[in-house]
């Protein structure tokens, strides 16, 4: 099975495990992911004003090369995958947007959103098939009490997204039951971190989180997983570092037998908890 | 040309591609919006304020820039309003109006330095918001 693939900028920086996991992973499995050549950065933030057509064109250009090798595009992180997914949307749906990205990209074929953008959690359970998977694991997580963080970005707004159930999703937790441990839901699971406003206000963000992990911890989770780095970067910063957050892909590394995803180090009181070094 | 206040209100409108006039006023999109406490106006507020064509006060209020974009009350409304869409015009009008910015890329390696860990996610999707 062949797929492009967009990693997207953070995860060629701060988020190289989501990265990096996943990749190895998908190998291990037998998926081919393509990485797309000379990929931009798509913006991060879906653009919702209706003219604004240049920060749109970068996710047109990715979609446009998976059309190009006629593959499904398949995006790891939370804020790509919305991106590329509603801009594919105004692609198909919205002739305005449409003319306009197509007269400033000017291809050779105009686009006009056929490409299928995929997540790499759909991947795994529409392509490959969790049940598939489950066979797959080699070292079930057997015990683990696993918190699905979902956060906002991979099912808002679900008329387009179409990814799973906005207010009871449950891709995550039949992810974490295939790898052999216990998903834990809890109902902050969908509500919002905190986003990029931690950059301005670390306050509103920590707020935020506190809610989030206090419902979890409650609800019995003992760890938590996301897919987006930004979530990743609020959970552990506004938290004691009492509770670990990992990526979707770190667990599925490890549950594939494929080693164990680094150390879980937190940061508490400005110490490094690994080596007690200050951050 | 300085356009009026009604004139803004129509663009408003039409930029966010949001049918104002639906709304039923329930209140859910402010219930359930995260950054309620810290924006001066919620989301119902944006959706009657340019509906009745006021758009002055949401233009200078830089609380707009609070919105967490996490579609929330994009989700919930009952009635398919998507008021994020409306904050966002609000707040690329008022951008585009005032060459503003609230991170600049002078501020970047200050940002940096004091978290390392700061990843670029947010810091791409701050610019996005705040500077064109
Ligand atoms: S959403 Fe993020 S990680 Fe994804 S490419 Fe865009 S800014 Fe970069
Ligand atoms: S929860 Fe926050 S960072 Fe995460 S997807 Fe939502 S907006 Fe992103
Ligand atoms: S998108 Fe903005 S206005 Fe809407 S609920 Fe989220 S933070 Fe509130
Ligand atoms: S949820 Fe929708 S209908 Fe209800 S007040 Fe908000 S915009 Fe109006």
């Amino acid at each position: 099975m062949n797929y492009s693939y967009y990693p997207g900028c953070t995860l060629k920086t701060k988020a190289q495990d989501l990265d990096r996991y996943g990749r190895e992973s998908a190998q291990a499995l037998g998926i081919v992911l393509e990485e797309i050549e000379d990929w931009q950065c798509c913006g991060a933030v879906y653009p919702m004003v209706r003219d604004e057509i240049a920060t749109k064109l970068s996710a047109v250009r990715t979609l446009m090369a998976a059309r190009d090798k006629g593959q499904k595009l398949v995006t790891l992180c939370s804020a790509c995958h919305n991106v590329l997914t509603r801009v594919n949307n105004d692609m198909r749906t919205d002739e305005y947007i449409r003319s306009r990205a197509n007269s400033y990209i000017a291809p050779a074929v105009p686009y006009a959103g056929e490409t299928q953008v995929i997540h790499y959690l759909q991947l795994l359970r529409d392509e490959y098939g969790f049940d598939n998977l489950a066979k797959a694991v080699k070292k079930p997580l057997k015990g683990r009490r696993i918190g699905a963080y979902y956060g906002c970005l991979l099912l808002r707004p679900s008329k387009v997204m179409a990814f799973d159930d906005p207010e009871n999703p449950r891709i995550i937790e039949d992810f974490v039951r295939a790898l052999g441990a216990t998903p834990v839901v809890y109902g902050m699971r969908n509500e919002c971190c905190g986003a990029y406003v931690t950059l301005k206000d670390e306050a509103q963000a920590r707020g935020n989180v506190d809610r989030i992990i206090r419902n979890a911890r409650i609800q019995g989770a003992e760890e938590l997983i996301t897919a987006c780095p930004l979530c990743m970067y609020n959970l552990k910063k506004h938290q004691d570092g009492s509770m670990p957050v990992r990526y979707i892909t770190e667990l599925l590394y490890e549950a594939l037998g494929l080693g164990s995803a680094d150390a879980e180090v937190a940061v508490v009181d400005g110490a490094c908890s690994a080596c007690g070094r200050a951050k | 040309m300085q356009m009026s206040e009604k004139d803004v209100a129509a663009l408003v409108k039409e930029i966010s591609g949001s049918d104002v006039k639906k709304c039923m006023k329930c209140g859910k999109c402010s219930a359930t919006c995260p950054a309620y406490g810290e924006m001066r106006f919620h989301p119902h507020q944006f959706v009657s304020m340019v509906a009745r064509g006021r758009v002055e006060e949401l233009l200078k209020d830089p609380t707009v820039t609070r919105c967490l974009s996490c579609f929330a009350c994009v989700e919930r409304c009952p009635r398919g309003v998507e008021p994020a869409n409306v904050v966002a015009a609000i707040r690329v009008l008022a951008e585009r109006e005032q060459e503003g910015s609230n991170i600049s890329p002078a501020d970047v390696p200050k940002l940096v330095a004091g978290d390392p860990e700061i990843p670029q996610q947010a810091l791409v999707s701050a610019f996005r918001k705040y500077r064109k």
